[in-house]
This record gives structure tokens, sequence and C-alpha cells, in this order.
């Protein structure tokens, strides 16, 4: 990419028990992982609405993570992980939809134990948006509102 | 009750007593061979044969055949008695010149060389037929008799061939006073080959149980293995212990019991598993009856253990030498990258027990000694001076050489150089790790479990024994390794936070549940299929949703389902999240370089 200072940005949806804590986990473990995703905690991951996502790109993310617990009896919840399950991969098919690569979404499982996993989630997949390039999808709404 | 005499002394017994039963009661010695207290008396040894009185008769008499009688007097010690003692041990030492019993028994009768010449020296056996007698009426398999007769008769299968009604369950062997038989096993023996095992299919599983009550082993125990295997057609074999409890504690009926009970609180104590060092050859487990782990050693220094408590190699001898290796599955990236706790303590202890009781020449193999917990740090000290010879450096490989000796190889890291050294014994420290079915408990009762495979409690610092479900608390290794002091804390810990949760009388629920604006609800009932607690019933009156606050855990599916967003996830909701995703865009790019580094 031309611009070589571009440092994505990334939004982290993760489930309290799961993913949220796996990521907690990496911190106190002093695990090296870039700052460019920012992590927002929901209960579950069956919390996350498809809105999220969507809204999260349209205000300049060019990455989201989606992420909770291991299908399918790691639920806190039992079964929530499950909607999760059932929800993003039609997500994913309606942002490509809408020209978004499916590259910049990645949805997957990460257990409370599994902090080295989520710190190389982060590594790799800040590298590949950042492969891709900004999304400005903002810029370009903002441009068609006018 | 009988009166009657032995040497002299007036003794009491209730009918169909034997003498000889009456006389071991009393402690008065009587010498016997074939004779055992589960098995029919025989009479045919005849070495308890003594003098009977009776009705001013005077005659010999086998003790373990001969009930006991009103006004009798017997008397065990005369020189008759003793000349047909020595008789008769005369004529056994001719068979069974080179049997240690034989021969022991003999010299107390004046008897030291065999009076007549026999051809088969090796002979073992005096034809006393407590095997046979073992294996007919207590065993019930039947698959040993006498052939022949005359001075060819000898015990063995029908035909003397083999047979497939023997059970391997060695009943034989272990009442042959002279160690003629030989189990030898040809395929999968039922015993395993467990030498630090219980000793019996009875026994105690925690010698420091309170009650001690002992369990039968139902896959080794020979009454419930002839049941199996005949289908219930030899339904009372054995029975050996029954016989003897006087208690009359001993009933075959009892059957598991599954209860079920209704509680507030849960404390999972599972406890931790020993790890198996063959997964890593280098230390030759299993090649050598005298390769064996820190809880064998346990098992063998304990007084009610297979050896009374003493320390000995698999042939008998005391150890002179003795290798500890600590760290053996534990810091090794090939098995657990974590520290085990428990050992370089138990090896101390280990080290310091084999000095004591051996003054066996001990070798410590060790990476760091992690003495951490109050006075350890002094017992190490006073081990090093006990004379334990303390090698800093991992014990690398254990080889076992053609003689039998262990050899050590390892390095002392202090001097940089290599080390080697012969022992006769190696104990190897072995890792602690999770109960192999963890993974079963933790989806039981909802439980995280850390990378390292062990529970995971809810917060490393401020909530040690809670879990991530509510009500479920943790005690012991089963969290983490963990010796018994801080098992005992830990314990402690758990138990105060469930009292607490009992005693409070009331539950305390989240805030953060959903809530329904029923305004908006329009009845489509999406929610109430999604809710894996049930917590959400449609009002069919009011035609809305409703969420019970007491069932709700505030996971949020709901709200996330809701197509007229009449769910509300309270703190957090839609407005909170979407405000955070655009909180987060307020920041400008090139305001994060150097953020969180």
């Amino acid at each position: 990419m031309s611009d070589t200072n571009f440092e994505p940005r990334i939004v982290g949806f993760l489930c309290n028990w799961c993913t949220y804590a796996a990521a907690d986990t990496a911190g106190v473990s002093r695990m090296q992982q870039p700052p460019n995703v920012d992590i927002i905690r929901v209960m579950c991951s069956g919390r996350i609405d498809p809105v999220f996502v969507l809204k999260a790109f349209a205000e300049g993310a060019d990455g989201v993570i989606v992420s909770g617990c291991h299908p399918p009896g790691d639920c806190h919840y039992t079964n929530g992980n499950f909607k999760t399950f059932r929800r993003m991969p039609l997500l994913e098919a309606l942002l490509v939809q809408y020209g978004i690569e499916k590259e910049r979404f990645h949805w997957g499982w990460i257990s409370g134990a599994e902090a080295a996993k989520w710190a190389q989630l982060v590594r790799d997949f800040t590298e590949q948006v950042r492969a891709l390039g900004p999304l400005n999808w903002k810029r370009e709404l903002e441009s068609k509102e006018d | 009750m009988i009166t009657f005499t032995i040497d002299g002394q007036t003794v009491q017994t209730e009918e169909g007593k034997t003498v000889l039963e009456v006389a071991r009661r009393e402690g008065i010695p009587i010498p016997t061979l074939c004779y055992h207290p589960a098995v029919e008396p025989y009479g045919a040894c005849r070495m308890c044969t003594v003098e009977v009185e009776l009705h001013g008769r005077t005659r010999l008499e086998t003790s373990c055949t001969i009930p006991a009688q009103e006004g009798m007097i017997v008397r065990t010690n005369t020189p008759d008695v003793y000349k047909v003692r020595q008789t008769l041990m005369g004529l056994f030492l001719s068979r069974c010149p080179n049997v240690p019993l034989i021969q022991e028994l003999a010299a107390q009768y004046g008897v030291t060389e065999p009076p007549y010449p026999t051809d088969t020296p090796d002979e073992k056996c005096i034809l006393c037929g407590l095997c046979v007698r073992v294996c007919q009426n207590v065993v019930k398999a039947k698959a040993l008799n006498f052939s022949e007769r005359g001075i060819t008769r000898r015990v063995g299968p029908p035909f003397l061939e083999k047979t497939r009604d023997c059970i391997g369950c060695g009943a034989c062997t272990i009442v042959c006073p002279t160690g003629a038989i030989e189990i030898v096993m040809e395929k999968l023996a039922v015993y395993k080959e467990k030498p630090l095992g219980p000793t019996s299919a009875i026994y105690v599983p925690s010698l420091q149980a309170v009650p001690r009550v002992p369990v039968i082993d139902t896959d080794v125990c020979i009454r419930f293995r002839q049941n199996d295997r005949t289908n219930g057609r030899i339904a009372d074999a054995c029975g050996v212990c029954q016989m003897m409890c006087e208690a009359n504690a001993i009933n075959f009926d009892q059957e598991d019991e599954i209860i079920e009970l209704e509680v507030g609180a849960i404390i999972v104590a599972t406890g931790f598993h020993m790890w198996d060092p063959t997964q890593l050859s280098q230390y030759a487990y299993g090649q050598s009856p005298n390769i064996i782990t820190g809880l064998e050693f346990e098992r063998l220094s304990n007084a009610g253990g297979p050896t009374g408590g003493e320390i000995l190699l698999a042939d008998g001898r005391k150890p002179e030498s003795v290798a500890i290796i600590h760290c053996v599955g534990s810091r090794d990236h090939n098995a657990h990258p974590y520290c085990s706790r428990i050992c370089c303590m138990y090896a101390l202890k280990q080290a310091h027990l084999v000095r004591d009781k051996t003054g066996a020449e001990v070798y410590e193999f060790y990476m760091d000694m992690r003495a951490f917990g109050k006075a350890y740090e002094e017992f190490y000290e006073r081990i090093q001076e006990e004379g334990v010879f303390m090698i800093r450096g991992k014990g690398a490989k254990v080889e076992v050489l053609p003689d039998g000796k262990l050899r050590v190889k390892g390095e002392n890291a202090n001097l940089g150089v290599m080390v080697s050294v012969d022992v006769d014994m190696v104990i190897l420290a072995t890792a602690i790790e999770a109960q192999p079915d963890a993974d079963r408990i933790a989806s039981l009762f909802g439980l995280g479990r850390t990378e390292d495979g062990f529970f995971a409690e809810a917060h490393p610092k401020l909530r040690p024994v809670e879990t991530n479900t509510e009500g479920i608390f943790l005690a012991g290794a089963c969290q983490g390794p963990r010796d018994v002091p801080d098992t005992v804390a830990h314990t402690g810990a758990a138990v105060s936070m469930a009292l607490a949760l009992l005693d409070k009388g009331e539950v305390t629920i989240s805030p953060a549940i959903a809530w329904v604006n029923e305004e908006l609800c329009s009845a489509c009932k999406t929610c109430i299929a999604l809710c894996p607690y049930r917590a959400i019933s449609f009002i069919e009156e009011d035609n809305v949703a409703r969420v019970n606050e007491a069932l709700c855990k505030g996971c949020g599916t709901c709200v996330a389902a809701c197509p007229a967003g009449a769910i509300t996830g309270r703190h957090f909701t839609d407005e909170q999240i979407l405000a955070q995703i655009e909180g987060l865009f307020r920041l400008p790019v090139e305001q994060l370089e150097g953020v969180g580094s």
C-alpha cells in the first residue's frame, strides 16, 4: 500500500466470559500485541446485534472481530454462541454485498484459557487488515449523503 | 459351654470348635502345615498331633480335626508328641530337602539332615492339599486335585493338563505353605502387575479416612468374579472375609447408590491426577520395577503398604543408593510447562526417609529448589546436613544396566560438568495435572479452565475460590497444583464462601438483565424460544412477552434478536453500545501511535 503510515482501526466485540477473559489475561500476562484493536465488551456473543458490526464499519473501522465461547459447551449462557454461529455467516454475506472484503471481518471462538491465541489473532488480523488498506466507508457514506 | 484343659490350663469354648482353634485362641503354640482357618481341616500333615486323654484313655490325635469335648485333657508337648513330629519332619525333609520352611521346622525337632535320600531334591510340594481344598471349597473353581496314588501322588489340574477352570485368582499360591505353586500368566492377567497397589481384593482405600471402612474390588474379588463368570451358578465362592469378620460387617449384596440432593451451593474438590511418566521415554519408567514415581514411593514407605513401610527394591534387598529426579513432566515443554509446586518438598521428605530408613546414598537432581513455604527452607537445609547429594541440573536420562542397576545421567550446572551415577532405585517426582475427565466436570458446572487444564477461578487475586457460575466454588488441587497447607486454606475459603451464600437466605441477582417494553412488543414470540433459561414467558391476556427477573441471567441474546427493538438489555443497551462505537472513532487515527505501548 502506498500509505505506509496506515494504522488500521479494528473494533472487537467480545463476550464477557471467554474471549474478553482471554484478552484480559493476554494483557495481564504482558503478551505483545498491536494497539489497533478496541474492545467492546458484551455479556454474550449472542448479544451482538449485526447492527453493531455495521455501525462500527460506518463509523470508520477498517476491521471487526466478533469472538465468543467455543461451541458447543463452553457458553456461559448454555447456547448463546449458537445464535452467534447462525447470525455471523449471514452477516458476512451481507458485508460482501456491501462491498466490504470478508477478510475485514473475523468471527470465531477463543476461550478464557487461550490468551496466547487472542494475542496471535490480534497480531495476524491487524496485519491482514493493514494489507487491505483503509476502508474509508465513513467517507463514502458521507459523500453519498451530500 | 465345654470346659477342658490344654497343657494344664483350663479353657472354655462353645461346642463345635476344634482343639487347635481353642489352642490358637489361647495362644498355645501348635505347629501346622496343612491348616488354614478359612479352609475345612483335613489332617494331612499331622504336625498338629497332640496327646488327648479322655475317659481315662490316652491317644495321639490331630488337633485340627478333633472337636473339643467336656473333660478332655490335652497335652501339646509330651515326649511322644515330640517323637511323632520329629519322625514327620524327617519324612518331610527327605521329600523336600531344599524348602526353607521345612528346614527350619525340622531343625526345631532336631532334624538337620534328611534321613532318607531323594531323586528329586527340588520337590517343594508336601501334598498337604491346602491348595486343593481352597480351589474346591473356597474358590469353587475345582481346577486342582490330587492325581494318582501312593508315591506318585501329586497335585495338579484334571488330567494334569492346562485347564480353563483356573481363574488365575492366586488363592492356591497364597495358602501353599512351601511356595510350591507359581502362577504363570499366559495372556491377559487378571491381576495386572501392580506391585505397589492394594495388597488384596478387599482393602482400605484411604488409610486416614474416618470411618476407616474397607471396600471390595469386585473386578478382583473371587466371589464376584466366580459369580460373573458362571452367570450366577457359583454365587457363593470364597467369602473368607465374611467368615473372618467378627463384627459381621461384610455384606456382599451392597450396591452402588445414586443419591440426589437439592443444595444451594456446590464445592468442586475433584483434585488432581498423577501424570504418567511413560510419556517421556528418557526416564525409562516401566523398564525396571525399581524406577518408581513419588506416589509409588509413598506407598512403599507407608506402614500399611506391601512391605510394611520398609524401603526395599523389587527383589527384597535394601537399596544402597537412590536417585530422586525432580521436575519429571513439570517445567518441561514436552509435557507440562508449569511447576507442580509440591514435588520439591516431597522429594526432600523422601530423601530424608531413604536416609533415615536405609542409610542409602541419595542423589537429588533438581533444577531449582522451590522451598517457598513456612519452615520449608529450614527443612531443605536439614536435608543437606543429612548428607544428601544435591545435584543442580535436571536428570536427563535413566538407563537400565544389564545387571539391573540404574544409571542416571544429567548435568551438574553448578560445576558445568556432565554427571552419571549408578543407583539401585530411581524415584521420579512426576508432575501433577488436571483430572482426565475435568472437561466433563467443567461442562457440567459451566466452569472455565485455564490453559493448563485446571479449573479457572473467577479472579486470580480477588476471587480465588469462586467460579463464573454462581454458587459453584473450587477447593484444592482441581484449581491448580497445591500442597496440603495451601489446600486446607483454599478449602476453608471455599467453605466460608458457600456458608456465607447459604446463611444470607437470599440471593443477590445482577442488575444487568433484559426488560421488555410492552408498548413496543409485537408478540412475535421470537425471544421466547431463544432464552436458554426460559426466563421469558408470553402473557396471553396482555399479548406481550415478559421477563422473569429472577431467572434472567442477562446474556442479551433476546435483545439482539427482537425485531421490534422492544427488549432492552440493561447496562448493555443498544444506545450504550452504539455510543461506545462512536466514542472510539472520536479519537483521531494519528493519536493511536504510542497508545498501549
